[in-house]
C-alpha cells in the first residue's frame, strides 16, 4: 500500500503526520517504509533518526553532440520545449540547466549525432529507522528539476507492507510526481484561510490524479468549521484533528515525533490507518460506479 | 550588416522593448539595402529559455547585431556563440534606436546585464 502525505500549503504538518503514522505502524508490527519525497528540503530524518548505510547518485540524461556526425540541421533545438539547445552556424550549444532529460533530441536526431550524457541531480540515502525502511532524496543545490529524483526515491518502495510518502508542499510537478500512483493521499491542512485555499488546490490535484484523499487538520482550534464545511461540501472525509498544542509544538521543535510527544497518538494514528484502509477498500469496490 | 532591435510592435516606429528574450517583435534593419523587416518573437511565451530561443531566431535570420536593453546570461552565451554583437541602450522607437547606434552613441555589451531567471512571471531588475 502507498499512502502519500501532501498539503498544498507548506508547514502544515506533513512530516509530523507522515513520521507519526510510520512510527505507529512500525511499532505495532507492520512492515513499513518511510520515503522522503520532499527532496528540496527533506527533514523526516530529524524525527526518525535513521541509520543510512547506502547512498546513490541520481542522474538525468542530457544530450552530448558527436560533432563529426552532426549536420547542424537544427532539429534538436526546434524540438526542445525548454530551449536547452541552440544550433549556430558551426556548433551546438547545450544549456544543461534547462534540460529536462526527456531524450527527445537523441530520439529524433536524423543522423544519430546525439548520445546520452549524464547530469547529477541529487542523491538518495537508504537505511533503516529501527525495523522500518528509510529512504530520502536530496536535490543537488542549484538544480531545479526534482521530479526525476522523486521518482528515483519512489523506486525504493517496498512491495509488501505500507509505504508512507512524505510529499513536497505545493501542487506542482514534484508534488504531482509524489502523489501519482498512490493508493491514498492524506491532505494535511491548518484551519486558516490560507490553509483552506491550498487544501482546495491539493484536493483538486489528488482528484485529477485519481487518488482518493482525506483530510487531517493540524493546529486545530476554534475556526468556526472552516475546514469542516469545505470537507462536507467536497465530500472529503475528515480523518483526524491534531490540536494546536504547546506540548506538541515544543516536541516538534526538538525533533520529537507526535507519538512521543503525548500519550494516545499511537492509537490515534493506527485508527487513522484503519480508516484509510477502509476508504481504499470502498473506493475499490464502489469507485468505478461513480 | 543586419541590425535587430527588440520592439513591442512590428514597425520601425514601434516602441522598443528592453527585454531581449520576451519582446514581441524584432525589427530588423538591413544597412546594405535599407529595408526593414519584422520578425515575430515566438519565444515570448516560452516557459524557460526564452532568451536562447530569441538568440536562435537571430541566427536563423542572419542578424549580425542586436540592439536591446537587457540580456541574461544564457542568451548572452548563445549570442556570443553565434557571433552576434550585442549593444544596449535601446530607447524610444526602433528608428530612433537605429539612429543612435549609427551615430556611435550606444555601448557594446560583453557580459550579461540581467540576472538569470526562470519563467514568464519574473520581475527581476537588471543588474547595473
Amino acid at each position: 500500500m502507498i499512502i502519500a502525505v501532501a498539503s498544498g500549503k507548506g508547514g502544515t504538518g506533513k512530516t509530523t503526520v507522515a513520521t507519526g503514522l510510520m512510527l505507529a505502524l512500525r511499532d505495532s508490527g507492520h512492515q513499513v517504509a518511510y520515503l522522503d519525497c520532499d527532496v528540496e528540503e527533506p527533514n523526516g530524518h530529524i524525527f526518525l533518526e535513521p541509520q543510512c548505510n547506502e547512498s546513490e547518485d541520481i542522474y538525468i540524461e542530457v544530450p552530448e553532440i558527436e560533432r563529426d556526425k552532426c549536420t547542424l540541421c537544427g532539429k534538436c533545438a526546434e524540438l526542445c520545449a525548454f530551449n536547452a539547445l541552440l544550433v549556430t552556424s558551426d556548433n551546438v550549444i547545450i544549456f544543461h540547466e534547462l534540460c529536462h532529460g526527456c531524450g527527445g533530441c537523441r530520439y529524433f536526431c536524423p543522423v544519430q549525432a546525439v548520445r546520452p550524457g549524464q547530469k547529477k541531480i541529487g542523491i538518495i540515502d537508504r537505511g533503516t529507522a529501527g525495523q522500518a525502511v528509510f529512504v530520502r532524496g536530496e536535490l543537488e543545490v542549484g538544480t531545479v528539476l526534482s521530479p526525476p529524483l522523486v521518482n528515483a526515491v519512489k523506486k525504493n518502495q517496498i512491495s509488501r507492507g505500507v509505504n508512507v510518502l512524505d510529499a513536497p508542499p505545493g501542487t506542482s510537478c514534484p508534488a504531482v510526481a509524489t502523489v501519482r500512483g498512490a493508493d491514498f493521499c492524506i491532505l494535511v491542512t491548518e484551519p486558516t484561510p490560507f490553509g483552506l485555499h491550498d487544501l482546495s488546490l491539493a484536493a483538486q490535484m489528488a482528484s485529477s490524479l485519481g487518488v482518493p484523499c482525506g483530510v487531517v487538520v493540524n493546529k486545530a482550534g476554534d475556526s468556526r468549521g472552516l475546514i469542516e464545511n469545505f470537507c462536507l461540501q467536497e465530500g472529503l472525509p475528515l480523518l483526524m484533528k491534531i490540536p494546536l498544542s504547546r506540548t506538541i509544538a515544543e516536541a516538534g521543535s526538538r525533533g520529537v515525533p507526535l507519538n512521543r510527544a503525548e500519550a494516545g497518538w499511537d492509537q490515534m494514528l493506527l485508527n487513522l490507518y484503519s480508516d484509510i484502509e477502509g476508504l481504499i477498500m470502498s473506493e475499490r469496490a464502489y469507485g468505478n460506479q461513480r | 550588416m543586419k541590425i535587430a532591435v527588440s520592439a513591442s510592435g512590428s514597425s520601425i516606429d514601434s516602441a522598443v522593448d528592453e527585454r531581449f528574450g520576451r519582446c514581441a517583435y524584432f525589427v530588423v534593419f538591413d544597412e546594405k539595402t535599407g529595408d526593414t523587416e519584422a520578425i515575430l518573437n515566438d519565444g515570448v511565451n516560452a516557459a524557460e529559455g526564452a532568451g536562447i530561443k530569441s538568440a536562435g531566431l537571430m541566427l536563423r535570420n542572419n542578424v549580425d547585431l542586436v540592439v536591446t536593453g537587457r540580456v541574461g546570461p544564457k542568451a548572452m552565451q548563445a549570442l556570443l556563440a553565434g557571433r552576434v554583437a550585442v549593444y544596449t541602450g535601446a530607447a524610444g522607437t526602433v528608428a530612433q534606436t537605429i539612429e543612435q547606434y549609427r551615430k556611435g552613441s550606444l555601448n557594446p555589451l560583453g557580459v550579461p546585464n540581467a540576472r538569470s531567471h526562470n519563467g514568464i512571471s519574473s520581475t527581476e531588475k537588471p543588474v547595473k
